[in-house]
């Protein structure tokens, strides 16, 4: 592998881990939202957002830092281009982390607050989707001096929205299974019940929008779709993942109850890591469509070897910190428990 | 507003809103560790008490602190792509680095909130600490990359493209280790001046029971303290950044102080407006040989004017104003310092009223002092986004809709601002001192 198929591959591996997080995060927030009245629910999700909201923000700030440092060129584009849509997610991350703090500490407020940080946790996923449409290329504008992107030409397709309504549905599927899971890991049977459901649900909903969007591709994205169609396998790998994963969440327990959300969440994250390095492979070598590749916008060899030295220490220092994080907050049934 | 100016109207205040809670974010971590050890070490629970509640009110602050983090991190690569072009070449390793002090004071701001009572004594003072560290390296990684736009170096650059890249001689700069010194102690004295100023105010207010008046006692001294010793810092270590100035940027130093012709004997003017028809700031305080004596370290000492490069080169001349704010600030909270010595400890008298109401401006005073200075940095590098390397016109974005963008971000800052204050105001009124205090007895 050369450099710069290794840097796209770190980056890959950031937009991956942060599309996980990410989703759990914000529809954590959702679901604070919605089960506000299960009690249980709602103080589940809330347990999990209130330690783990800053780090998940952390991994956003690393998937842009890195992409501009490996790739500046393509950053610049990317910039330039999305400045609009960029800037409105960031308003709504701001306003969302401020109102989720301001009710950890003002209670009596608390039903604003949580609707304002639950529906944020919705439009700032949907916001991000859109984009990937826009890198795959038909969008942009290159009459003028500099490509731009015509808002309304994007607001107005077919395409966007699958895409939207793939991410949204994906996000809110991950994020009730986790919670599935971090509810029986509680040992919390209510929420589970509740989270279990909602999963149920919205599985097969994500895999219908994931076949959507590729449907309403525009038509000059359709050299992804060709490439898709090489990367058939890995497709087929990850609808057989989903499979496991959706049929775990009726396993017959050997203490009565239904499911076993670990296999669950284990299974559907394997699933997206399959599907996305298979979009990710057929998106090569094109980092925005057509103007930028993954060669062109590279750094040089010098950065290149200092950043990647900066990440494998960082990375050694770290994963005990986060296997700490991980026994305190996931594991220990005094904080998963506490009234 | 051209493009330009509008990217540079929308990032600058971005910036200056982060500051203000970056800077705290930095000073009172500082503040809650000092508390801590303090309780660990005199097993008074005023401190402990001190250090839960500061670190309630940091936790909203840090609220709003990362999210704008976030914002001007990712605005640097929306309106500056030609300069992050450069950034991604050259000095990305600070922004990376950056990451992990983030993921240090993230990770461990949690375990010290949430985590709090299934800790020991111990990993509780460690992990306050870490917070503590992670937030002061924060800041001086963010501001090595603020040196290198000052003073760059490592890598060569003609027609547009970079070569030669040496990533870790770009991150040693020469201004690195007294800008980053300086920022880091101006944030410690303004966390610093901001609790003492809370103290003050709750002295004046009056009310209380003896016992809550002595704990806010011990709170406002804590803050005077290391407020003191940190201003003292800043203004020795801002000697040498204007040292530093004069070696490298004697365009910045001439502006800063309205010098426009070469000299030997060069005075130091205080206030006033520079003039270039003049060739002198008009209307100032003149303390002559002073410039010289404070570039160089002595009277004879030659400092280059403003006259000596061609006029599209000028940085923009109020910074005169932004530079004299940010000195007679740090000198005027050196006094506060020892008046409060002076009461102490030589007369052994409780602060009478008037200075509990010098204090009460100590605060608001050193975030001035950060604002003007950062301010004056960032406007008097002008034109130049990389000194002498790139001009801010070819690092700001071509196209996109700034003026909405703008309007947009300052009206939710401006709400933002308001909010947080308010539900700062609101917790505290709802958990008052008196209450845990009167528990604890
Ligand atoms: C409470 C805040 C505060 C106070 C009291 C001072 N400073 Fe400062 N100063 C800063 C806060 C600050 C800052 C916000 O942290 C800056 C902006 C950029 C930077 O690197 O630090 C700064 C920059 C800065 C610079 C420009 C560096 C550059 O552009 O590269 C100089 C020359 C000084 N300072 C000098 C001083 C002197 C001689 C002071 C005398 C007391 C002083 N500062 C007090
Ligand atoms: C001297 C000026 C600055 C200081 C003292 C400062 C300090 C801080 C602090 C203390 C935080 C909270 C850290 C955390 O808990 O994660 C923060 C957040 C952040 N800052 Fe600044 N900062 C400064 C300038 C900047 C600049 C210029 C940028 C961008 C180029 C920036 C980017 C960020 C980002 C991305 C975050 C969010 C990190 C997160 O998600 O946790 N900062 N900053
Ligand atoms: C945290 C406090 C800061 C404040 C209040 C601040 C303020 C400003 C202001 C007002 C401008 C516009 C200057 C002008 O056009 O006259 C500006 C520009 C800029 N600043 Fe800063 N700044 C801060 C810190 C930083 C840091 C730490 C960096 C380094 C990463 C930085 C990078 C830039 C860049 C790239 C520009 C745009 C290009 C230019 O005008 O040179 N700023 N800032």
């Amino acid at each position: 592998m050369d450099n710069s198929t290794i840097a796209i591959v770190i980056i890959w591996g950031m937009v991956f881990i942060y599309s996980i997080l990410g989703s759990i995060d914000f529809g954590a927030g959702f679901w604070a939202m919605v089960y506000k009245t299960d009690a249980n629910a709602g103080k589940i999700a809330n347990r999990y957002l209130s330690p783990s909201w800053e780090v998940t923000n952390v991994f956003l700030v690393l998937l842009v830092v890195s992409l501009a440092a490996f790739f500046p060129h393509s950053a610049g584009i990317l910039g330039t281009i999305l400045i609009v849509p960029v800037c409105l997610v960031l308003l709504l991350l701001l306003i969302r982390s401020a109102f989720l703090v301001y009710s950890f500490s003002v209670k009596a407020y608390g039903r604003v607050l949580n609707i304002v940080s639950g529906l944020t946790g919705l439009l700032i996923p949907g916001l991000l989707v859109s984009v990937l449409p826009v890198t795959l290329g038909g969008f942009i504008d290159t009459a003028g001096e500099h490509p731009s992107l015509p808002l309304g030409r994007l607001f107005s397709s077919p395409s966007l929205y699958a895409h939207v309504g793939f991410g949204l549905s994906v996000e809110l599927f991950l994020s009730a299974l986790f919670l599935a899971d971090y509810s029986h890991e509680a040992e919390n049977r209510e929420a589970y019940r509740l989270f279990r459901r909602a999963a149920i649900g919205l599985g097969p909903t994500a895999l219908g929008m994931a076949l959507l969007t590729a449907f309403t591709m525009v038509p000059e994205a359709h050299w992804i779709v060709e490439n898709m169609q090489r990367q058939a396998p890995w497709f087929l790998l990850s609808v057989a993942a989903f499979a496991v994963g959706y049929t775990a969440l009726w396993w017959k327990r050997r203490d009565g109850g239904h499911g076993f959300p670990r296999v669950a969440v284990i299974s559907v994250v394997a699933q997206l890591g399959l599907a996305s390095y298979a979009y990710g492979a057929a998106h090569m070598p094109y980092i925005v469509y057509p103007f930028s590749t993954v060669e062109r916008g590279f750094t040089n060899d010098a950065m290149f070897y200092s950043l990647l030295g900066g990440y494998v220490v960082g990375a050694l220092v770290f994963l005990p910190v986060f296997y700490l994080f991980w026994r305190l907050f996931l594991k220990d049934k005094r904080y998963l428990k506490t009234e | 507003m051209d493009q330009v100016t509008l990217a540079r109207a929308l990032f600058g205040s971005s910036m200056a809103f982060h500051i203000i809670f970056a800077t705290l974010g930095v000073g009172v971590p500082l503040m809650i560790a000092a508390a801590e050890t303090l309780f660990q070490i005199k097993k008074d629970k005023d401190y402990e008490t001190m250090a839960k509640r500061w670190t309630k009110g940091f936790a909203v602050l840090l609220g709003v602190a990362i999210p704008s983090g976030t914002i001007v991190g990712t605005m640097l690569t929306l309106l500056w792509p030609g300069f992050m072009e450069i950034v991604g070449q050259v000095i990305a390793l600070p922004f990376q680095i950056e990451i992990f002090a983030f993921f240090l004071e993230a990770l461990f701001m949690s375990i010290y909130v949430y985590a709090a009572d299934r800790l020991s004594p111990g990993m509780r003072i460690l992990s306050v600490t870490l917070v503590a560290l992670g937030a002061s390296a924060s800041a001086v990684l963010i501001t090595d990359a603020q040196a290198w736009m000052n003073t760059p170096q490592g890598f060569r650059y003609d027609n547009g493209v970079v070569t030669d890249v040496h990533p870790w001689q770009a991150f040693f700069n020469p201004s690195f280790f007294v800008t980053a010194g300086h920022v880091l102690v101006s944030a410690y004295m303004t966390g610093a001046f901001a609790i003492a100023s809370i103290g003050a105010y709750q002295l004046l207010r009056g009310r209380h029971s003896e016992r809550v008046f002595a704990y806010h006692r011990k709170g406002l001294f804590l803050g005077l303290a290391i407020g003191g010793i940190m201003s003292l810092l800043t203004a020795l270590n801002g000697h040498e950044t204007a040292q530093m100035l004069h070696k490298h940027q004697p365009e910045k130093l001439a502006a800063s102080e309205g010098l426009f012709h070469t000299t030997a004997y060069a005075p130091l003017v205080v206030f006033g407006t520079p003039d270039p028809e003049v060739g002198e700031v008009v209307g100032g305080i003149k303390l002559p040989w002073m410039l010289s004596f404070l570039a160089t370290n002595r009277f004879d000492g030659v400092v280059k004017g403003l006259y000596d490069y061609p006029r599209e080169d000028w940085p923009p001349l109020y910074v005169h104003t932004l530079f004299n704010l940010m000195v007679g600030i740090g000198t005027l909270l050196i006094g506060y310092a020892l008046l409060a010595v002076l009461y102490r400890y030589i007369r052994k008298r409780p602060f009478p009223r008037w200075l509990l109401l010098l204090f009460l401006t100590g605060g608001p005073l050193a975030m001035i002092g950060i604002e003007t200075g950062w301010i004056f940095s960032c406007s008097a590098r002008q034109p130049w986004t990389i000194y002498h390397i790139q001009r801010t016109s070819e690092a700001a974005i071509k196209s996109g809709n700034l003026g909405m963008l703008f309007v947009l971000f300052l009206s939710i800052y401006a709400v933002l601002l308001v909010l947080t204050v308010l539900v700062l105001t609101f917790y505290f009124r709802r958990h008052p001192v008196s209450a845990v205090l009167d528990k604890t007895t």
